[in-house]
């Protein structure tokens, strides 16, 4: 098994003060936007970028977690059901601008069940997507993300493994594995 | 692991404690889904069930369906009551017409034990039990301890007193071997006549003084008289029974600690249960009901959703 790192933690600090303040350039002062961490890996990344966010604007940001498990288009194709994850969202997106947070982008397929699964809690006024690392060439469905950490080119047989301190893990650090 | 161990939910008696963990991890999920604005998700959307009632039942059909469509399954009804089964068709019979119509799932409650379990071994579609005679009524149990779970916590070295109508209870069977699984400490009180003769052989107390019962447990899970399943007396009079038997407030409040009532209904009010009794603090039975959904709609997507 090979092992390529694509972001240390220096980088990937970073690349995090960037993405956040992409954001507050597109969103001021946080009114109407709420921030939404994916199940199960992405609520770490959205959890460090709204705080960041809350320190860096002062402002207090809605901070929901959104489980898509019950709403995926590969339940009954699998050998195992996927595991369902704690979905809080605590307030109504109705009308609100929506970021939804995940660590990797690759098929697309979570997102557009998560964008379904977002739709229970209301009518969004946008969604946008924040991912920290966009898998290039892995898209099955015609879906892109907004703000991107990093695209890296990868094989659909390679995999991107994100370890965070959150996690956890001593470091902040993403690999790229290679599967043999 | 997120997979049942089993193709069926049968009994309790046949799933492993990690089986309920699943279970419960999952119908935590769905009692936040059914709580939302929006309480429905699309997961069984390609999944047929049938509900076959060979017996009478309001809240566990109810909840089976409500289940299933909140779910986004789509669902077929059948009571024997108004169906061919008068006309002398046999069950396997039945089931396989219901089957042929490519019905992906059985959700079936009948008067004889063990009729589940028979209907396993014929036919490759999954089957839940909603009720088998005295024999057991899985999803009733899981919904109990789940409820529990809920209010105390972990189960392990809960004292959970059943309590009444023992012997033609499948809610109690059912109940002694989930909580048993989970740990919990069981105990069975009624009238000697009501006690199965070799119920202690489960790993249970018996208890014949209700007010002792009550002195000891944490959950009392009171149970009904199935007077329906009771060809000859078991005790002179219902009047007599809610005497020695009945649980009222006062009994509850004479108590020197907060424990918790559950019934798995329907309430015959003022024999097993007084009205002051059944509507106070104490009772988490409307719990019970919500956190049927819940725990059936977990049961339903595991099962659909292993291949």
């Amino acid at each position: 098994m090979q092992k390529k790192l694509i972001l240390d933690t220096d980088l990937l600090d970073i690349t995090i003060r960037r993405l956040c303040q992409q954001l507050i350039e597109n969103h001021n002062d946080f009114a109407d936007t709420v921030i939404i961490g994916m199940q199960p890996r992405g609520i770490f990344l959205a959890e460090i970028i709204h705080k960041k966010l809350e320190q860096d604007t002062g402002k207090t940001i809605l901070l929901g977690y959104l489980d898509a498990t019950f709403y995926r288009d590969d339940f009954r194709r699998r050998e195992t059901p996927v595991k369902a994850n704690e979905t809080r969202v605590p307030f109504i997106i109705e009308g609100k601008k929506v970021v939804l947070v995940d660590d990797v982008l690759f098929t697309g397929r979570s997102i557009r069940a998560a964008m379904d699964a977002m739709i229970a809690f209301g009518r969004p006024a946008t969604v946008e997507l924040l991912v920290l690392i966009d898998r290039k060439y892995n898209r099955e469905l015609p879906i892109a993300a907004d703000y991107i950490g990093k695209v890296v080119n990868t094989l659909t047989s390679q995999r991107v493994l994100v370890e965070l301190e959150a996690q956890g893990h001593k470091q902040n650090k993403i690999w790229l594995i290679n599967k043999d | 692991m997120s997979k049942l161990s089993q193709k069926h939910l049968l009994g309790i008696k046949d799933i492993t404690p990690e089986d309920i963990e699943l279970i419960f991890e999952t119908a935590d999920n769905f009692k936040e889904v059914i709580n939302r604005p929006i309480k429905k998700v699309p997961s069984l959307r390609d999944v047929t069930i049938a509900n076959v009632f060979f017996e009478n039942s309001t809240r566990t059909r109810l909840s089976f369906e409500l289940a299933q469509k909140r779910l986004s399954a789509d669902v077929i009804n059948f009571s024997a009551s108004n169906s061919s089964v008068k006309k002398g068709e046999t069950l396997l019979d039945t089931v396989n017409n219901i089957l042929a119509m490519k019905v992906d799932m059985i959700v079936m409650r009948h008067a004889s034990p063990g009729a589940p379990h028979y209907l396993a071994k014929h036919i490759s579609a999954n089957i839940v039990n909603a009720g088998d005679g005295t024999h057991e009524h899985p999803t009733q149990a899981l919904l109990d301890a789940f409820s529990i779970r809920e209010k105390l916590g972990d189960l392990a070295g809960k004292k959970i007193a059943i309590i009444g109508d023992i012997l033609h209870s499948r809610v109690a069977l059912s109940n002694i071997f989930a909580l048993k699984k989970l740990g919990a400490k069981v105990m069975v009180c009624g009238p000697p006549t009501l006690l199965p003769k070799f119920i202690a052989q489960l790993g249970v107390e018996v208890e014949l003084d209700v007010k002792k019962a009550l002195q000891w447990c944490d959950v009392a899970n009171v149970l009904r008289i199935q007077l329906e399943r009771q060809q000859i007396k078991y005790f002179p009079s219902l009047r007599e029974y809610s005497l020695y038997y009945g649980i009222n407030k006062r009994m509850l409040d004479g108590l020197k600690k907060q424990i918790i009532i559950m019934h798995p209904g329907p309430i015959n009010r003022g024999v097993e249960l007084t009205s002051d009794a059944a509507d106070s603090p104490h009772s988490i039975i409307l719990d019970q009901v919500e956190n049927g959904v819940a725990v059936r709609m977990a049961v339903l997507y595991l099962l659909a959703g292993a291949k």
